[in-house]
């Protein structure tokens, strides 16, 4: 969920409304009046407030401008989880990126602690996402960045997405390649929730981790779209508790009601338990 | 004796007995068409005239209704018109005042008025008096309350000034009007109703004279002494300001989803419960949460109760509430409702609705009531008047009446307010006792009643996060600090009277 870095009300305990990252933006809803203060009040907010264990990530300025460094340094010592790092083309920007942050976890000592997750928002971005993805260890997920990418295409962003279509998928499979997280773009209409359910459905269909989000109302649509049914958890269960009998019997064939098991349906039903607890409608006792 | 000539000693006998005087043949009867007769009643005078007429003397109690809430015209327009004739001395007893009230400063401090009973005030006015701008206290009561100071006598009212949208030449008034004049609306007249009532004498202000007989009516001219014509009564458009407000405050939507869940794991909701909500974002919002709960188990309410709102009006039209009983309209939605749809209403005035010593009070049967709070304290007690720097900024309304009637009381309010805590250690003034609250729902988290042991078992179960109080108070404080202690002088500007009459708190001036 995306917070403006500058607006102290809302920083102070967005993580109420249970979202599973909170990003405070120092980049585009901060005017560049406004910079040094809001890195100041995130670094204090990051410093001071208990996120009750919500991933907190922060959306630094571009390194290229007068503020990037500054925010990379204050974040890191205020030690936040990850930075989202706007506005990527090349994995070089990573490089440099991750470059900064360790110069300043090694003045901490605690070098490997910050994570990198890099926003695509151009045709060149989408061209290297595979190439960014890869680009250091601590990349933990690619994103969407519609708006600025649009514009770049010299198109539009319409309801159903049509111009975002090979963006999304490039990027779903440069990140499944390099073995991270992917998250689409936000949808910013507040009063049109069905087009945003809509949305929803379709990245969760082309195969992203999860929906960057701009109001807590938007939590639920999201939650109900990405949770899995009762009916897919309980089939995972049994495919799972498949696999632990197998496994006992020292069989290399896995059967569920019958029917042969193969490891792609293992993966997807151990993506459907790991789902739904995070989302907490199963707890690890419900799987002993 | 078969002749009425025969009789008439007996009768003179039988008169002198009893004290009354022999029947005398009156003269001939007045055959005017009676259309015309209804236009020259002899109730309908100017303002001036009304007020010469009541018989309104300095010293006296005059009383007024605050169904135009922020948009009421009526009381700054007659305190104006008393000040102009003279009068000085007088008790101003409104059901409640708002921030549109402020003129009452200047005439304060003229000695114009100088007593206020109501159940509540707001901004410049409040402010003031907070400072100690009265010698006496103001005297704070519930709507119930009120109701119940009115029939016994703790309340006297010489004359009552009272605004409604339409009334005839006779003095049959109601709080909407369905001639082609009309000007205004507010709703339910609930509560004029016991100053119409019980006053000596009562005067309606109208900005629409419409035809005899005005029917339905809330007051009926058996109560009505004089009516008086004026442009404007109130404005409409301002009903819904003030208290009430439709949010979108992520803030307020979380708890009032939260309150929700509460209700429907609560053990009341079920068909036949009756419901009532309170003003404030949170409050308000509830009902539209609890609608889509009543569709899924099918369940729907004999009644919903209060200050009736659009949410409610919309849930009654769907089916899903059976009547609507109005003491007040909180928005034009819920005012334009009990204009059209007589049946599905029933306009109850203030004793009705929630007084204590009435048995009939739709209070006594109400099941669930949502309300909000400025302040709550670790031991559930609640304050909706007085602000946390000790300032008076709100009503009493019928907060501790619904509050300790009803079988499950729920307040929502946030943890913090900006950075004042909302969960505090004691609550700067004691309105509803906290042995009259069930649970308290915040963003934070849902802390029960430890009298409601059982309620705080369902919620749990029901995955609810149920917390402590104090973990809410420490939470708060552990993120806002702890507040310096206010400041008050020692002179005493409010009292706060229990909804039974007894004397419950006290409101002292603030010292900045």
């Amino acid at each position: 969920m995306f917070i403006p870095g500058n607006n102290p009300g809302m920083m102070q305990d967005a993580y109420i409304y249970k979202p599973d990252s909170i990003m405070l933006d120092l980049e585009d809803s901060v005017t560049m009046a406004e910079k040094d203060a809001a890195r100041l009040l995130v670094y204090n907010a990051l410093k001071t407030i208990d996120y009750q264990g919500v991933e907190m990530v922060v959306r630094i300025n571009p390194l290229n401008t007068p503020y990037g460094k500054k925010d990379v340094e204050a974040v890191v010592k205020a030690g936040v989880e990850v930075i989202r790092m706007p506005k990527t083309e090349t994995a070089d920007e990573v490089r440099e990126l991750e470059a900064e942050i360790i110069k300043w976890e090694t003045e901490l000592g605690c070098v490997g602690r910050t994570l990198i997750m890099a926003a695509i928002e151009s045709a060149q971005g989408v061209i290297n996402a595979y190439e960014i993805a890869t680009a250091s260890d601590r990349m933990m997920g690619i994103a969407l960045g519609a708006e600025d990418y649009s514009a770049n295409l010299k198109t539009n962003r319409t309801p159903g997405g049509a111009e975002l279509l090979l963006a999304r998928e490039t990027i779903v499979v440069a990140a499944r390649a390099a073995g991270i997280a992917c998250f689409d773009t936000v949808f910013s209409n507040l009063d049109d929730m069905d087009t945003f359910r809509a949305e929803v459905e379709l990245i969760k269909t082309l195969g992203f981790d999860g929906k960057s989000i701009i109001n807590p109302k938007q939590i639920p649509v999201v939650n109900e779209v990405f949770v899995p049914t009762e009916k897919q958890i309980e089939k995972s269960k049994g495919i799972i508790a498949a696999i632990r009998e197998a496994e006992k019997n020292h069989s290399g064939v896995i059967s569920y009601k019958g029917k042969m098991v193969d490891r792609p349906v293992v993966l997807r039903a151990q993506r459907t338990i790991d789902l739904a607890l995070a989302a907490g409608v199963i707890t690890k006792e419900d799987l002993q | 004796m078969n002749s009425l000539k025969d009789r008439a000693a007996a009768i003179a006998a039988e008169a002198a007995r009893l004290g009354k005087p022999v029947y005398k043949e009156g003269g001939s009867k007045d055959t005017t068409f009676r259309a015309e007769l209804e236009k020259v009643s002899p109730k309908v005078v100017t303002l001036e005239e009304a007020i010469r007429k009541t018989g309104l003397k300095d010293g006296m109690t005059i009383s007024f209704h605050h169904h135009f809430r922020g948009g009421d015209k009526v009381i700054n327009m007659v305190v104006a018109k008393l000040a102009e004739m003279g009068f000085k001395n007088l008790t101003l007893a409104s059901s409640s005042l708002a921030g549109v009230h402020s003129p009452l400063i200047e005439y304060i401090k003229q000695g114009v008025i100088t007593g206020i009973s109501t159940s509540g005030m707001r901004d410049a006015l409040a402010d003031a008096i907070s400072h100690g701008l009265m010698e006496k206290p103001v005297e704070f009561r519930s709507h119930g309350g009120r109701g119940s100071a009115i029939m016994n006598g703790d309340i006297h009212i010489d004359v009552a000034f009272l605004g409604a949208p339409s009334c005839d030449p006779l003095g049959n008034a109601a709080g909407y009007s369905r001639s082609e004049n009309a000007k205004s609306i507010c709703g339910s007249l609930g509560y004029a109703i016991p100053d119409a009532h019980y006053a000596d004498k009562v005067v309606i202000l109208t900005d629409d004279l419409v035809d005899y007989p005005n029917t339905p009516c809330a007051i009926s001219e058996h109560d009505v002494d004089y009516v008086v014509v004026v442009d404007s009564v109130g404005d409409s458009s301002k009903i819904s300001a003030g208290a009430i407000r439709d949010s979108k405050s992520p803030r307020d939507i979380l708890i009032a989803q939260t309150a929700a869940k509460v209700i429907e794991n609560s053990g009341y909701f079920r068909d036949g419960f009756s419901m009532q909500t309170g003003t404030g974002g949170a409050s308000l919002q509830v009902v539209k949460y609890l609608r889509q709960g009543m569709i899924d188990r099918g369940i729907k309410a004999s009644y919903a109760l209060g200050g009736i709102t659009a949410h409610m009006v919309k849930l009654h039209e769907e089916g899903l509430i059976g009547k609507l009983i109005d003491v007040q309209s909180f928005d034009k939605v819920a005012a334009e409702s009990l204009k059209n749809d007589p049946l599905g209403h029933k306009e109850v005035a203030a004793y009705e609705y929630a007084s204590a010593d009435e048995p009939g009070s739709a209070t006594h049967y109400l099941d669930i009531v949502v309300l909000s709070a400025l302040e709550v304290d670790v031991n559930f007690n609640v304050n909706v008047l007085v602000g946390s720097d000790g300032v008076i900024r709100g009503a009493i309304g019928g907060h501790p009446d619904t509050a300790a009637d009803s079988a499950l009381s729920v307040i929502v309010c946030p943890l913090l307010r900006g950075r004042i805590p909302c969960v505090v250690d004691e609550v700067t003034t004691l309105i509803t006792p906290g042995n009259t609250v069930d649970v308290v729902v915040t963003d934070f988290g849902v802390a029960v009643n430890p009298r409601r042991p059982e309620l705080a078992e369902k919620l749990k179960a029901a995955g609810l996060n149920v917390v402590d109080i104090h973990d809410l108070r420490n939470r708060a404080f552990g993120i806002a600090g702890t507040p310096e202690p206010l400041k008050f002088g020692n002179k005493v500007v409010g009292i706060v009277y229990n909804r039974e009459g007894s004397v419950q708190d006290v409101i002292y001036n603030v010292v900045d």
